[in-house]
């Protein structure tokens, strides 16, 4: 996709819990005893609509919250639990208007038939706001979760056993999307006909097998949801190294990266523009969104204390694998438009806590960018995908005349 | 000594993709929209019901190889759309039927756990087995369950996310910031299940909901499904809607809860019902028979006759008199994906039967079909309806009904706005609700209360 340096930013926000920082919880704005409410999430998903910014993602997983990457740990002085993250996207859907709802899903363990149907239902909720997630897990403790396969114990993504496996997941949730795809393409958008003089609910002739084979699994279709209103709800992911970025190019509305400065940035948009040519998709619009941890005040020093406060009571500094910015609106601004500048098209931020980050974001950030003319101020479409420039694609099944 | 009134349970199930639904009436709206769901929802919660019941079904029918296309087809995926109910209703009950052949327990112990802090405590769940390679296409899991293992799977399933659900006891979120301590037990959520179906372990991850569990609802008819409900379910969502096979339902089920432990009163018996309202009795009855030709139109007599014959009757006239040729009693059945089918364990019988009745009657095949489905099981005017409600409740054919209108999704605004205010003027129905969570409107005891005690001591 072409993007000229003022064409306008694309933001997102990731919701996690009280914040990205482990010890966000304790702060006075974060509201750990009511993070399994739905008022919690209602007033979230509110406040980023508030701030015009085009989706929320919700983060999930299928086991307790880790201090490690890949093992499970016993810590209690951390937020553990989460609620599914397709259900509370739904759960805020009729109590927002504009902004896209973006659950993640863990391809490695569920059913794609499943999760298309349940995306599909989500965007049916959301009357076209609906977007997904995909990520894998290479986690063993997620994995006996389910009982149905074992993965082998790996430390760390860089080993060559680690890559391989990761490679193997990542091959798998390639399938997985694809299935989605499909089954979201089995019934065209004309199907149901209600035709009463013959009797015929649909026109069958309109509701296709997607028979996919392949060695994880073989799905027949048709879903048993109707093509979801905008044909294809958004397909997201985040990734670190060549083999995401593959998944992305070929098969992503948006692809997450974690740039840390305006040349890795430069190079990794590099990569996956020309895996998207590869794949013959060049044509194709793609976001690339950079992923960054935020502490935002208006008083740079400000942040820069809270950050050592948090990092104090969690006993540690905290680190990921995003860049974390610690500063005032206006400073972040001009960060966001030098990677824009780089060949990213948006962001996906990270609130450091949510209760004080997100409304820095949505009462600072936005209003500075929108002076700058780099932020929409008002929503000018009814979809998530009419948000981010893409239009309504048409059905692979249907029959071209 | 006179008996104390029963207070009768409503529920509405969401019209569903079968032919009891008329999608052919001028008022029959979106099946897919969320606007219908929330219509439909809006008035149970107006009316003060119990809960809304959304069937499900994991593959497209297909009758004769081909997909079937007279019925209503396509819906939403149940848990997301139940959810997302959620929010336009504050305590109507929401009843899902999730399959436990193609699912693992894991996922969706999370997922009924989060719909139920998601809804603030008014989750169900409808536990239904299957083991059809048909559906199976669809799964990763695919086909392989022998039908002899579909309710030891199931049972196995629900006792597992039992264990899932109770793997937090409620008060381990402490989330005290001067101390630091958000969790109180650093081994929340830990579980071993070691079984034949499920070998897993590890850590929940979704902390106490407000019922604890969803409270559990079992459909099948079987001896084993029978059983099934009465060691595990809260609630049956039965198909015996008349007055003396609903009592003779209602006396089998409730007397087999002694060998579990477990009193009457914690199983609730729940039919569907289907009815029809008139200002009079007589056009009520005018309408219902109106209603039935809508259901049953000439092609759909055809369809179902296929389901007794088993072969393809598209070349016969469905006003015209039945098959000479017998059914076809083969292992493969034309109609798949389709439960009813099994109903007819003795096809050629049924279809002699058939014969019969249609010879007799002067039938024709859309006739016989006709009269032979199912009458609506409330016809009459507002009045009748109510007494005749209230009646099958007092006497124990049920403890009240899962109400199916046939048109979506405006179907069920006549019996709110003129059937509940009299059985509330009865004293037979709640004028409000009472509590907040679907275990309070159903008069269930909390799991964590004593009566779970009891049943788990003996």
């Amino acid at each position: 996709m072409s993007t000229t340096p003022s064409s306008p930013l694309h933001l997102a926000v990731a919701l996690d819990g009280t914040g990205w920082h482990p010890a966000s919880w304790r702060e006075p704005s974060a509201r750990p005893r009511d993070l399994f409410t739905a008022g919690y999430w209602a007033d979230l998903v509110t406040e980023a609509e508030r701030g015009l910014l085009d989706f929320v993602t919700i983060e999930d997983g299928l086991g307790p919250q880790s201090s490690h990457l890949l093992l499970p740990d016993e810590r209690t002085d951390q937020v553990r639990g989460r609620l599914d993250a397709v259900l509370i996207a739904s759960r805020v859907a009729p109590l927002t208007r504009h902004i896209g709802l973006v659950p993640t899903v863990v391809a490695t363990h569920t059913e794609p038939f499943h999760i298309s149907k349940a995306i599909a239902t989500l965007d049916y909720v959301s009357t076209g706001r609906a977007g997904v997630r995909v990520k894998i897990s290479a986690r063993p403790d997620e994995a006996a979760h389910f009982g149905r396969r074992a993965l082998p114990r790996i430390d760390g993504y860089e080993s060559p056993a680690a890559r391989e496996l990761v490679s193997e997941l990542f091959d798998e949730a390639a399938d997985y999307v694809e299935v989605v795809r499909r089954l979201w393409d089995s019934w065209e958008d004309d199907a149901e006909i209600r035709d009463v003089a013959t009797g015929r609910f649909v026109d069958r002739d309109k509701l296709h097998y997607i028979d996919f084979r392949g060695p994880h699994f073989s799905v027949k279709g048709p879903s048993i949801t109707p093509r979801p209103p905008q044909g294809q709800p958004l397909v997201t992911a985040l990734a670190h190294w060549t083999v995401p970025y593959r998944l992305v190019a070929r098969q992503a509305d948006v692809g997450y990266i974690t740039p840390h400065d305006t040349d890795q940035a430069r190079a990794t948009v590099a990569e996956i523009r020309a895996e998207q040519e590869a794949a013959g998709r060049a044509a194709e619009p793609l976001h690339v969104f950079a992923d960054l941890v935020v502490f935002l005040d208006d008083d740079p020093a400000e942040a820069a204390a809270r950050r050592d406060r948090l990092d104090a009571a969690a006993g540690h500094p905290y680190t990921g694998d995003a860049r974390i910015f610690t500063g005032s609106p206006d400073q972040l601004a001009d960060l966001l438009e030098e990677f824009r500048d780089a060949g990213l098209t948006g962001f996906r931020l990270r609130p450091a806590v949510l209760g004080h980050d997100l409304p820095a974001i949505t009462r600072g950030l936005v209003p500075e960018l929108q002076r700058r003319g780099a932020f929409r101020r008002t929503y000018e479409a009814d979809t998530l995908r009419g948000l981010l420039g893409l239009s309504r694609p048409a059905n692979r099944y249907a029959a071209t005349a | 000594m006179t008996k104390p009134l029963k207070q009768i349970h409503l529920a509405a199930h969401f019209p569903g993709v079968n032919n009891t639904t008329v999608w052919s009436d001028p008022r029959a709206g979106s099946h897919i929209e969320f606007a219908s769901f929330a219509h439909f929802a809006r008035t149970a919660e107006r009316a003060k019901f119990d809960f809304l019941f959304l069937a499900e079904g994991l593959r497209l029918r297909e009758q004769g190889g081909q997909i079937y296309d007279l019925d209503v087809v396509g819906r939403p995926d149940t848990f997301t759309v139940l959810a997302a109910l959620a929010a336009v209703t504050d305590r109507l009950g929401l009843t899902g039927t999730i399959n436990s052949t193609f699912n693992e327990p894991y996922e969706v112990a999370r997922q009924f756990a989060s719909l139920d802090h998601l809804s603030g405590g008014r989750s169900a769940w409808n536990v239904v087995t299957s083991w059809d390679a048909f559906t199976g296409e669809n799964f990763r899991r695919g086909g392989f369950l022998p039908q002899e293992e579909r309710y030891s799977r199931a049972r196995e399933f629900l006792a597992t996310a039992g264990e899932l659900f109770d793997s937090w006891r409620g008060d381990e979120i402490v989330a005290d910031p001067v101390t630091g301590t958000f969790l109180a037990d650093a081994k929340a959520g830990a579980f071993v299940h070691r079984g034949q179906h499920f070998d897993i372990h590890g850590r929940f991850d979704v902390p106490r909901s407000p019922q604890g569990r969803p409270v559990i609802f079992q459909a099948g008819d079987s001896e084993e499904g029978r059983e099934f409900a009465a060691a595990d379910a809260d609630a049956i969502f039965s198909r015996y809607a008349t007055l003396e096979e609903g009592q003779a339902f209602h006396r089998d089920v409730k007397k087999r809860l002694a060998k579990y432990g477990r009193r009457p009163d914690q199983l609730l018996i729940l039919p569907a019902a289907t009815f029809v309202l008139g200002d009079t009795d007589a056009e009520a009855e005018e309408k219902a028979r109106e209603v039935r030709r809508q259901q049953v139109s000439g092609a759909t007599a055809l369809k179902h006759l296929e389901f007794v014959w088993n072969r393809d009757l598209s070349s016969y006239d469905p006003d015209g008199p039945l098959p000479d040729v017998d059914p076809d009693v083969g292992d493969q059945h034309i109609a798949r994906g389709r439960a009813q089918v099994r109903m007819y364990r003795d096809p050629l019988a049924t279809a002699r039967e058939w014969r019969e009745l249609a010879e007799a009657n002067n039938w024709s095949i859309r006739d016989l079909v006709i009269n032979t489905g199912n009458r609506q099981t409330f016809v009459g005017s507002p009045a009748t309806v109510a007494r005749t409600i209230d009646d099958f409740v007092q006497a124990d054919a049920a403890d009240g009904f899962i109400l199916v209108p046939h048109i979506t999704p405006s179907g069920l605004d006549e019996f709110a706005d003129k059937v509940v205010p009299l059985l509330q003027e009865q004293g037979v129905f709640r004028a409000d609700y009472e509590g907040t969570t679907l275990r309070d409107h159903l008069g269930l005891a909390h799991p964590d209360a004593v009566g779970g005690d009891e049943r788990a001591a003996s």
